[in-house]
């Protein structure tokens, strides 16, 4: 498959917009002010996007919910707080094909008569917000961007917002509070974003891959595109592989490659002498799978049906040499420090999950250790008030289920064999 | 209080959105790098610039761990111990960092020079362990390679 998302990144000046134009960036934004926002809409439909940032909703039917509503003005947010821990596919857009996001937000903005976006971005990544805001000011200065876009009398503006270390910023109603200011708690949705979102206006939020992906489906359009990776949700899809595998990194691949396929052959199989043990296959807060399981399609449709979710599409392969003990831990630590504390359920429940894992891992585990874990995490799956919560609860009912005999042993002989 | 340029600088800063208060979290980045800090003062400062309660700036601030809340070091070393990071060895960097630098997470060295915090991944997994010092990106990190990046910290 030739490359979208990352075409042309391999050029030291990628993000420079000459060198875009060069490679025929901003080609499909004037194709497509050529269209109707109207028939644009229907490519996106036939297209069959779903959005890139984790839960894999129709693209297409998310923004017909905003163009519906008939307030204005109506709010353009990307999200580019990337925070799902093994995740780092944005980064390349942001960093080295900044002009593509751009080009996609403003194909977006005429299709949903949106004339104001922001791009939420991450805290963590200050060159980044370099890049974007050197590339915005190029955007400008070539009409691309401002009250007269391609000379048409269409307007977009944009600016870059910055977080400051917060995992839940990236959910899309606490990503609205942080923009406005606020604590990142999420709201009770309804109402939805779409109708009453940030400013209190319909607001629109997409990931950084999604809107990215905006200019493909001018260019080729929405047939071809659905005819790209799985049927149920086609198109490219980044995935980014860390862990013991010989060639980490970011990969663009059909949507609903085999997951064996990313590990084994995109990233080059296992480091030398190692064997697989386990994979994370969707960032952090999506369940484990065992090395027995990894021959699975990687989207939205058939991961859950493998016992996982594709989340961010972050791939985090161990290998033997790893205690899933130690990162059942690290990843309650993780749920537990970024837990916003409005819900009960989430606040005291990843703590609690946390204590547990902890006296586990350092070897004082108790009898009945394991069933109070599962007690703990069935009592919040389907009760937090987001899906934080819920995902920190399957994150270790999916390590019990695969991996219990290593639980068992931790209690029984008070440490750790992996430890040396 | 912030000096003219600052305030020009929050005014510019205002003008990207329709209400005031959201400019909040890009300034109080701003009196961060004014102050080296979030002291009482800084807040004050934003606070006043932005006609917003006091109460909210500090509520607000409170939240995101990327706002300091006491004064550090020369120097921010922030060391990413998530599990892509773990798995490939950022905790023995960790202790790394206490015994040749003396610097505890959270913390900061008795001569000033480095403040540590710990990261809940930054983005760099595919490098693992990655650390960012002050807006700086450091990957493949071993004990050797830290000696050497940090040599150009003083
Ligand atoms: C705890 C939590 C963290 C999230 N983090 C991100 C994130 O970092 N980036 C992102 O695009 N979506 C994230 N999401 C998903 C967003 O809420 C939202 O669904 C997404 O931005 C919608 O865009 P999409 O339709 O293009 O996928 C997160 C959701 C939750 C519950
Ligand atoms: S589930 Fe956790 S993060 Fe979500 S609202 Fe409840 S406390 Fe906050
Ligand atoms: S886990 Fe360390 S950078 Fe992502």
């Amino acid at each position: 498959m030739d490359k979208f998302l990352l075409r042309n990144i391999e050029n030291p000046n990628s993000a420079d917009i000459s060198e875009y134009v060069k490679a025929g960036g901003y080609r499909n934004l004037s194709k497509a002010l050529e269209l109707s926002p109207s028939d644009i809409m229907e490519e996106i439909k036939k297209s069959g996007l779903r959005g890139r940032g984790g839960a894999g909703f129709p693209t297409g039917m998310k923004w017909s919910f905003a163009k519906a509503d008939p307030k204005f003005p109506k709010y353009l947010l990307c999200n580019a707080d990337e925070g799902e821990p093994g995740t780092f596919k944005d980064r390349p857009i942001l960093e080295k094909n900044p002009h593509l996001l751009i080009e996609g937000m403003v194909i977006s903005g005429y299709v949903l008569g949106s004339e104001y976006g922001y791009i939420y971005l991450r805290g963590e990544y200050p060159a980044a917000a370099d890049i974007l805001n050197a590339a915005i000011k190029q955007a400008y200065e070539s009409n691309y961007l401002g009250d007269n876009i391609n000379g048409k009398g269409i307007k977009f503006h944009l600016a870059v917002h910055q977080g400051a270390g917060a995992y839940i910023c990236g959910e899309e109603t606490a990503l609205i509070e942080s923009i406005e200011g606020k604590k990142g708690q999420p709201r009770n949705k309804p109402p939805f974003p779409v109708n009453v979102g940030a400013w209190s206006m319909p607001t629109i939020v997409n990931n950084v891959e999604t809107l990215s992906n905006l200019p493909y489906i001018i260019e080729i359009g929405g047939e071809a595109y659905s005819n790209i990776g799985s049927k149920e949700c086609p198109g490219p899809k980044l995935f980014s592989v860390s862990g013991h595998v010989k060639n980490p990194g970011v990969y663009e691949l059909p949507m609903g490659t085999s997951l064996k396929d990313i590990i084994y052959t995109h990233a080059g199989g296992m480091r030398d002498g190692s064997k697989l043990k386990a994979v994370i296959p969707g960032g952090i807060s999506t369940p484990v799978l065992p090395a027995d399981a990894v021959d699975c399609a990687m989207d939205f449709v058939a991961m859950p049906k493998a016992g996982s979710m594709l989340g961010s599409g972050a791939v985090i392969v161990m290998d033997e040499s790893v205690c899933m003990v130690k990162v059942a831990y690290r990843a309650l630590k993780f749920f537990e420090h970024e837990s916003c504390g409005k819900c009960v359920p989430c606040r005291e429940g990843t703590d609690w999950l946390r204590k547990v894992l902890e006296r586990m891992e350092k070897g004082n585990g108790k009898e009945g250790d394991i069933e109070l874990l599962s007690d703990i995490a069935g009592i919040m799956l389907g009760r937090t008030f987001c899906p934080l919560g819920d995902g920190a609860a399957g994150v270790v009912m999916g390590m019990i289920k695969h991996f219990r005999n290593e639980f068992e042993e931790h209690i029984k002989e008070g440490r750790c064999k992996l430890r040396n | 209080m912030f000096n003219e340029t600052v305030l020009k600088e929050i005014d510019d800063i205002k003008a990207r959105y329709p209400d005031r208060k959201s400019a909040l979290l890009p300034s109080l980045y701003v009196a961060q790098r004014e102050f080296g800090w979030l002291s009482h003062e800084a807040m004050e400062c934003v606070s006043k610039a932005l006609n917003v309660p006091e109460a909210m700036v500090r509520g607000t601030a409170s939240f995101y761990s990327m706002y300091r809340h006491r004064p550090v070091g020369r120097h921010v070393i922030q060391l990413c111990t998530n599990v892509s990071c773990m798995i490939l060895g950022a905790e023995k960097l960790v202790d790394f960092l206490e015994t040749r630098y003396g610097v505890q997470p959270g913390g900061t060295s008795h001569d000033s020079r480095f403040s540590l915090v710990i990261m809940e991944c930054i983005g760099a997994c595919g490098t693992a362990p990655a650390m960012l010092v002050n807006t700086d990106f450091h990957d493949n990190l071993s004990e050797k390679r830290i000696e050497e990046i940090l040599e150009k910290y003083k």
